[in-house]
């Protein structure tokens, strides 16, 4: 369509080609699928027949390209992946470009193999689009299924799947039809405002950019003819204003205005915004931007609000309509896709960054994990790379959010490993439970700024102790006669482990009772330190107590079975009953054996269970 | 806007999409770094990206200084370019020249383009952060400048030695950026990644942006290298034998140290000029469509990588 009008318009009257042009605007895709579904060619193909390609890469391409002479093989314009694999170098998701006269593209390249979960989410996350690959002689993978899924969970509206190589299978309209068919009925629950299907060969040009006569029983769009047409502005959702504040522009005590980007919504000149979590309402004095006052703002639009009067506001606070909140709350339901190397660990808590603020937030269970294979929710104690599950997660603050489908600023967050600082996740709000439900607006506001209603508990995890301590928290507990020698054996073993690098002390709480004593080991281990005790344990009641408290995992149990003669003679002023341990960990006679070969044996002994993490 | 759709009323153009997200990046990064910087080259990019920062903070300043790495070799029009807009818009400007640099008189032609560039800009580039302790820099690279650049970050996390280790960088996803870093750690911030070079040019010609003359095609002294115009900018340039320098229109694409900054020759003296010029280059070629891409990239770039 008057692609050659246009041409003279650019060479006759730039400043009218230049205002035609101006106006296009923005689609975001995902194209997704492995080197063998022929995604990169098809990139190729559209960055080649859109112009993109520069003369001398054309050249050098044409010279790579050893296929049987004319054909250009399209995919050696974007697979730098190829040589970067052997290299080593992670493999990721790139961003290409480019432009008709009717939009500027952004394509999200990704890798579709399984391992890569992580970049797919990645480049959904930004998508109006999801481009998918299938193979027209292999049909509807589960590949393609987890790419469909993926798409649905990122909130992605329109999928546009291309059935390719369908020269290979002679422009086939069954095949086309079948994959269509069967594609369909697996999508019909995904949400999708629409799936639309296109029978192409990428390595032919068919239906890439123009209409193909080779499948004449095809009358739909080709794919780039979608990509300019596909309707994406009714995406947005402009009812519910949202927009978290960013950054106070005070350049005098005059002026006050709350920065940030429109993320919902529409907000006009003399509303009445609410501030969360303040609740404190007043009216919009004006909407400043560098170019003047607006009347009206819309998503995505990114302004400066002043409001009529003074109420306090800052980053990490969210201005909205008061008869259109958002959910207030700090426990929900949320899609998390784990990206790192190192699992999650519910036992600890992760910084939760979402819009314009971070929290804290603690794991309270993994609901599922997803199987990759067949997408079906399966129990799992965690999430590891490329895992995604449903979490119940709890925040220190309230945030304000919307549930991801409807919102996907609102609704989205990531979770940041704060000893690493790494980003290790990508979450998505199900939904949750709000304050407001069931008290009012002003009451749960002020639980919502209350700090935090959760039970306190610790926010460091026995795996984040061991990791930094290099060994695991245990109580060593020396039973024996008064007079075996218990205590010099402990202090013995104390000074040897610090001299090793251990943190390890001996607790000695004279005058306690034995309650207070297991309590005390017991904070000591789970502190992750070696407590080393000789506190008198007579009884196997006394010791099964020990046990059931401090868990058989970290408790070892060394009998001190020194000579009883020698103990009564040594400690003439007790008159003690020994009910011996049945199963020591250890026993050592310190009659026998000096007190520094105990301790020898006892490391040694500890080293063996891999107490410490350098010497396995 | 009675007979509009409401939906369609409220759509924003390409270029005000990327402008909107651009204003959002600048004020994630100065509200969550403790001591930004923006790096200011003076060229088209760096234009674009202080007009949008001083969006970012507008009616108030931008709450952060410019910094600018002189190689002592710039284009003359560039200085004085740079300092009469610091002077107009009244923000703070740094300059850093590598002292070293200067006291082994390194220059573009003694040492070669690879070792000149890397102590005149990438180490004063790290001198000059080390020293000022800045713990984020705004950079006005983009994604299509080359290849290699597909794949990088908004946020680009650099360790204490300001370098960049491809294996450890951040996801990122939707707008959030994850700005947390240990002591002496910083991060390169690129707002305007997703832009592309035509774009640049249709919001410096939309916002009426002012960009150095250098980019517009007038009669200049240049001489003839490898099938590309240098020009004469000084007399410390150092001509080969038979050189002569000829007035020729040229403009230049990219801006840097003059001695190895390739200009073609052009007629295009208007930004709507340049505008139909890179699309028409390509245009006849190919059917329908247009470019929008750095054709040729810097000469610099190439030099390094070793095109030339």
């Amino acid at each position: 369509m008057g692609a050659e009008s246009d041409t003279d318009l650019l060479r006759s009257d730039i400043s009218a080609y230049l205002k035609k042009y101006q106006a296009k605007d923005l689609l975001r895709f995902v194209a997704v699928g492995s080197v063998d579904d022929g995604k990169s060619t098809l990139i190729g193909r559209l960055l080649h027949d859109t112009g993109m390609v520069y003369e001398d890469q054309l050249e050098a391409v044409k010279r790579a390209s050893n296929i049987e002479g004319e054909e250009i093989d399209f995919s050696l314009f974007t697979d730098g992946l190829r040589a970067e694999r052997e290299q080593g170098i992670t493999i990721d998701v790139a961003y290409r470009y480019f432009t008709t006269e009717q939009r500027k593209f952004i394509i999200a390249d990704t890798p579709g193999h399984i391992q890569y979960t992580r970049n797919m989410v990645t480049g959904a996350s930004t998508a109006n689009v999801a481009l998918i690959l299938i193979d027209a002689r292999l049909g509807v993978l589960q590949q393609s299924r987890r790419h469909g899924f993926i798409a649905s969970l990122l909130g992605i509206r329109h999928l546009a799947v291309c059935v390719n190589k369908m020269d290979l299978v002679g422009y086939d309209r069954q095949v086309f039809e079948r994959i269509r068919a069967e594609f369909t009925e697996f999508a019909k629950d995904l949400g999708f405002k629409d799936v639309t299907f296109f029978p192409i060969s990428a390595l032919k040009g068919d239906n890439v950019v123009g209409a193909s006569a080779k499948t004449g029983w095809y009358d739909g769009p080709s794919v780039l003819e979608y990509l300019e047409t596909v309707p994406i502005s009714e995406d947005r959702d402009l009812e519910h204003f949202r927009l978290p504040v960013q950054y106070v522009v005070r350049p005098n005590l005059d002026y006050r205005g709350f920065a940030g980007q429109l993320v919902g919504g529409t907000l006009k000149k003399g509303d009445e915004v609410m501030v969360l979590p303040s609740g404190k309402s007043s009216k919009v004095r004006s909407i400043d931007t560098f170019d003047g006052p607006l009347d009206e703002a819309f998503a995505p639009q990114s302004v400066c609000v002043r409001l009529e009067d003074e109420i306090d506001c800052s980053r990490g606070d969210m201005l909205v309509h008061p008869d259109d909140l958002p959910t207030v709350g700090r426990t929900f339901d949320a899609h998390v896709v784990w990206m790192n190397e190192t699992p999650l660990d519910p036992a600890k808590t992760y910084i939760l960054k979402h819009t314009t603020q971070s929290v804290r937030v603690q794991v309270d269970g993994v609901q599922w994990r997803k199987d990759m294979d067949t997408l079906e929710e399966e129990d799992a104690a965690r999430l590891e790379l490329n895992d995604i599950g449903l979490l119940k997660l709890s925040c220190h603050r309230a945030l304000f959010y919307d549930p991801y489908q409807q919102n996907r600023s609102t609704g989205a967050f990531i979770l940041i490993d704060s000893l690493t600082n790494d980003t290790v996740a990508a979450g998505m709000v199900a939904g949750g439970e709000s304050l407001t439900k069931g008290a009012s607006v002003e009451d749960a506001l002020k639980e919502a700024r209350a700090g935090s209603g959760l039970t306190p508990k610790t926010q460091v995890s026995p795996n984040e102790r061991r990791e930094r301590m290099g060994q695991r928290g245990a109580v060593l507990w020396l039973v024996g006669l008064p007079g075996s020698g218990r205590w010099s054996l402990a202090y013995a073993l104390e000074r040897r482990l610090f001299d090793q690098g251990r943190t390890a002390t001996v607790v000695d709480p004279t005058g306690e009772d034995l309650r207070s004593m297991i309590s005390a080991a017991k904070a000591c281990a789970d502190a992750g330190l070696v407590c080393i005790c000789a506190f008198p344990s007579y009884g196997i009641e006394d010791r099964a107590k020990l046990r059931e408290r401090i868990g058989n995992d970290r408790l070892f149990e060394v009998y001190v079975n020194t000579d009883p003669a020698l103990c009564r003679e040594r400690r003439p002023d007790v008159e003690v009953e020994l009910e011996p341990p049945r199963h020591p960990d250890l026993t050592v006679a310190l009659d026998s054996v000096h007190v520094e070969d105990a301790v020898d044996l006892i490391i040694a002994e500890l080293e063996k269970r891999h107490q410490f993490r350098d010497h396995d | 806007m009675p007979d509009l759709d409401p939906i369609l009323a409220r759509r924003l153009t390409h270029l005000r999409q990327l402008e909107a997200e651009s204003i959002h990046i600048i004020r994630e990064a100065a509200a969550e770094f403790d001591h930004p910087v923006m790096l200011y080259s003076i060229g088209k990019d760096s234009s674009v990206m202080l007009r949008l920062a001083r969006k970012a903070f507008a009616p108030g300043p931008m709450p952060f200084p410019l910094l600018h790495i002189n190689t002592t070799w710039q284009f003359r029009e560039m200085i004085e370019f740079r300092d009469r807009i610091a002077k107009e818009l009244g923000f703070e400007l740094l300059e850093w020249i590598n002292p070293d640099g200067i006291k082994a008189k390194i220059n573009p032609f003694d040492h070669g383009s690879d070792e000149f560039m890397r102590a005149m800009k990438t180490e004063a580039l790290k001198q000059s952060l080390t020293h000022h302790g800045f713990d984020c820099a705004f950079g006005g690279a983009r994604r299509d400048e080359e290849k290699s650049r597909a794949k990088e970050r908004i946020y680009s996390f650099r360790d204490r030695f300001h370098q960049w280790d491809p294996k450890n960088q951040r996801p990122e996803l939707w707008n959030l950026y994850n700005a947390r870093i240990r002591k002496g750690e910083s991060v390169r911030v690129f707002p305007i990644s997703n832009w592309t070079e035509l774009d640049v040019w249709l919001y410096v010609l939309v916002e009426d942006i002012p960009v150095v003359p250098l980019y517009f095609a007038k009669e200049r002294p240049v001489v003839n290298r490898d099938g590309t115009w240098i020009m004469v900018d000084d007399e410390r340039m150092r001509l080969e034998k038979g050189e002569e320098p000829e007035m020729r229109s040229v403009r230049f694409r990219t801006l840097g140290s003059y001695p190895l900054t390739g200009g073609h020759e052009s007629e295009a003296d208007t930004v709507e000029k340049i505008i139909q010029e890179m699309l028409l280059t390509k245009f006849s070629e190919r059917q329908g469509r247009l470019i929008d891409f750095d054709q040729e990239g810097s000469m610099e770039l190439k030099k390094r990588e070793g095109y030339f």
